[in-house]
């Protein structure tokens, strides 16, 4: 990530050498402090997480002193986090921790949630590195889940479904484009209608189409893809084949998606051009970037990127469509972009951080159902601690939001 | 309010200028034109819809307003249609209650330059605070029980709302995604708490994810209709009272003056001498309070129990932000969008519609798409001025400057 990351640090970083390298180690530390006590290592002391989570809150503390201040704190909340964390666990029943933490079915299931929130995110990055807010992720993904369904039960091919997907989250967001770019309506507006009108248009085609019944059983869905040879590899193969060896298309398409956007907004042209109308539009247009084409494909796209995480959902993942069944995706989405700084790899990075989240909430059943719904609320607030600035502030493109008007 | 003619122009002005010449009559006429033919456009579009799916538009609409009661003020209507419309409007007044609140809890931030989406999580905050109360303390005194509910429902959504206000003062975190998220908190925080084995389910029905119902004492008082039929409540009158309010503060007082200034120009508050983040806590505070009694008087005037699936899907604090934006942000436009959503929700709901007209089940997403074409269209100043243009020159061809026609009178 350090190529793309943010370079501002990387001057003063050389005289907080020691700090920094200390404070890494407290992170470390306090991650340590918690698997310790779950499977394959289950300490089943109290002594073993409380020790090593006092060992990083020291490298906390330490790195405070050295001037490291975010990197201290966060480690120092990490420890008060792990601790009690760590000491939960050492009392539970194994066989619970067992079924819990088997890391490679959460791996795979954090893939697998991930995944929808990586299409709309990168989505939402091109859109917001353009300068254009898009609220209105959640009601494309929405569309895209419906006529991903609808297109794949016309056509008779998953693949068709993900083409009517794609075009309808595409005009979708064309529509949105249209008036936050060209008419200049408030974009936080903008959004919300386009969410207020996907969920009306998808419930209205969806009771029209297929009624009471719901959509049938035996609609062409998106297949998966083996790579059981994985297996043979040395050391880790048993365990990848069981995490990755047979994940679906889409989530692999995801991973893709995510090291392409990456080199685009950073490594090319293209790129360069649609962060300058993002970060400064007056000055894109002086040397010749059409700040409104530039913006217009990148909404369009954002668009057809979300349609493809909802399309996932329906014909990847649940099979089915209901009404409002993404369920505020899109909105994790946007705080998965959030969080991950408008980077490609940061959100990725958070849509897994978000997605480990919700597969942990499936197991967490196991000790309290009603504990596990709670949980589900984590992604929200850690994008308000992420927005807040507490532990790395997150600072979207300058123009982002504001209409521009051409001179 | 509206000088008819009057005002000659020499010459025409550059175009540009027209357009802000247009926009400012526009402002002048209290706003009025830009929503009713925002209004009017999305009700057309809808209307194609409606007709794409095989049904008369104008019979659908036509049963829209009857299911809304709305037929009741016409003095012919008699008999049992009359009862039934009554019935109906007592829905539609029901609904519209919160309405006006959530609604004006959009408003108010927005007068401080502030878009508050949070108004869902700060209706469900105080919403859940008040089943908790109202359901505890079981032998209170009724109106005190009452009182100390919404009082505390009020305060759990400026609490809410407060949030946003308070990290967006100091850390300036923006409001729009903080609120969205703090929406989703309480949307998790409701399921939790209600769901089965939560901390505010229900301990008599134990395998439902309901709350326990709220004390007899602490219902609020029905004055038309029949109790046991979901009569109106009284709560209707708070909510417009709350619209005094909302008018008082920001017209009124120094504390509104405040709030306006730094909506208008931030830099040129503070320049002034006026605590922009300290306006920016109050406003969402204030905000996070009439959302949090829209909550109070749904709890104790209707629904008098939560339950996870209410929680999940209610939508109460969305269509506030509707009924802000075709209110412009005002108190008197507020309550006649609420009304109209108000009527609209109720017109379409399954208990409502006629089923020989128009399918129920059709009609709520028809509602929705209405309801964002209006929020999509409302923010299109420029689009709606262009339609009204072009009107207007297809009617009278390029003749002088006339003066503008007052469309309907200004309530």
């Amino acid at each position: 990530m350090s190529a793309s990351g943010v370079p501002v640090r990387r001057a003063g970083l050389r005289s907080y050498g020691r700090p920094h390298a200390v404070g890494i180690a407290g992170i470390v530390l306090d991650a340590l402090a918690v698997l310790v006590a779950l499977p394959p290592l289950e300490a089943r002391s109290l002594v073993v997480p409380a020790a090593v989570g006092f060992l990083g809150l020291a490298c906390g503390v330490w790195a405070l002193g050295g001037g490291e201040t975010r990197l201290g704190w966060s480690v120092v909340a990490g420890a008060t986090l792990a601790i009690p964390l760590g000491a939960l666990a050492t009392r539970s029943d194994l066989g619970d921790l067992e079924t819990v933490f088997a890391w490679s079915a959460l791996m795979a299931a954090t893939l697998r949630f991930a995944t929808p929130l990586v299409f709309a995110a990168i989505g939402g990055m091109f859109s917001e590195r353009s300068g254009v807010v898009n609220i209105g992720l959640e009601g494309m993904m929405l569309t895209g889940a419906f006529f991903g369904i609808w297109g794949a039960d016309v056509t008779g091919s998953w693949l068709g479904g993900l083409g009517v997907a794609m075009g309808a989250g595409g005009l979708l967001a064309l529509l949105y484009a249209l008036f936050a770019i060209q008419l200049r309506v408030d974009q936080i507006v903008g959004g919300t209608a386009i969410n207020f009108l996907a969920v009306g248009v998808t419930g209205f085609l969806f009771v029209a189409v297929y009624g009471s019944a719901g959509t049938p059983a035996g609609i062409s869905s998106i297949p998966d893809v083996s790579v059981h040879w994985i297996r043979h590899l040395p050391v880790a193969g048993g365990f990848l084949d069981r995490t990755i060896g047979q994940m679906n298309l889409m989530i692999w398409l995801a991973l893709a998606l995510v090291v392409l956007a990456w080199l685009v907004v950073f490594r090319t042209p293209v790129g360069l051009r649609l962060r300058s109308v993002g970060e400064h539009p007056r000055a894109a247009d002086a040397v010749g970037i059409s700040v409104y084409r530039t913006r217009y494909v990148a909404v369009t796209l954002s668009g057809v990127l979300a349609a493809l995480g909802g399309a996932y959902l329906s014909i990847g993942y649940v099979h089915s469509f209901n009404p409002l069944m993404t369920g505020g995706r899109g909105f994790i989405a946007l705080a998965a972009l959030i969080f991950g700084k408008w980077n490609p790899l940061g959100a990725l990075a958070a849509a897994c951080l978000f997605g480990f989240s919700s597969a942990l909430a499936q197991g967490l059943h196991v000790y309290s159902a009603s504990g596990a719904t709670l949980f589900q609320a984590l992604p929200y607030v850690l994008t308000i601690i992420a927005v807040a600035g507490v532990i790395g502030r997150s600072i979207p493109p300058a123009a982002v939001g504001r209409p521009y008007i051409k001179q | 309010m509206i000088e008819p003619g009057g005002n000659e122009q020499p010459e025409a002005p550059p175009a540009k200028a027209q357009l802000a010449l247009g926009l400012a009559q526009l402002q002048r006429a209290g706003g009025l034109v830009t929503p009713v033919i925002t209004t009017l456009l999305a009700f057309a579009i809808g209307g194609v819809v409606v007709l794409a799916a095989g049904h008369d538009p104008l019979a659908t609409y036509r049963a829209i307003f009857d299911g809304a009661g709305l037929n009741w003020f016409f003095p012919w209507v008699t008999g049992a249609d009359r009862a039934n419309a009554a019935l109906n409007l007592q829905q539609t007044l029901i609904i519209t209650t919160p309405l006006i609140l959530t609604g004006l809890a959009v408003a108010f931030a927005f007068r401080c330059g502030m878009f508050n989406i949070g108004g869902q999580g700060q209706y469900m905050v105080g919403a859940i605070m008040s089943v908790w109360i109202g359901s505890s303390f079981a032998g209170m005194t009724g109106w005190l029980h009452i009182l100390l509910t919404v009082v505390l429902a009020m305060l759990a959504g400026a609490a809410w709302a407060g949030i946003a206000g308070f990290l967006k003062a100091t850390t300036g975190a923006h409001e729009v995604i903080t609120t969205i998220m703090l929406n989703w908190i309480a949307y998790w925080g409701g399921s939790y708490l209600f769901g089965l084995g939560g901390p505010l389910q229900s301990d008599v029905r134990k395998f439902v994810p309901i709350s326990s119902d709220v004390a007899d004492g602490a219902k609020l008082p029905v004055f038309w209709g029949d109790p046991q039929l979901q009569g109106l409540h009284v709560g209707l009158f708070i909510a417009v009272a709350a619209l005094v309010v909302f008018w008082v503060i920001l017209s009124r007082t120094t504390l509104g003056y405040q709030v306006r200034a730094v909506g208008y120009n931030p830099e040129a508050a503070r320049y002034g001498g006026i605590s922009v983040a300290r306006n920016y806590v109050v406003a969402m505070a204030i905000s996070g309070t009439f959302a949090g009694l829209a909550g109070a008087l749904d709890i104790l005037g209707w629904q008098f129990r939560l339950s996870v699936g209410a929680v999940q899907v209610s939508q109460v604090g969305f269509i506030g932000i509707a009924v802000a934006l075709l209110g412009r942000n005002t108190a008197v436009g507020t309550f006649f969008a609420a009304l109209l959503f108000g009527a609209l929700y109720t017109g379409t709901s399954t208990r409502s519609l006629d089923p020989s007209v128009f399918r129920p089940d059709l009609a709520g997403s028809l509602a929705q798409i209405i309801q964002g074409l209006v929020v999509l269209f409302v923010g299109a100043d420029v689009l709606v001025l262009y339609v009204w243009n072009v009107r207007r020159k297809l009617r009278r061809g390029r003749v002088t400057p006339a003066p503008r026609p007052a469309t309907g009178a200004g309530p």
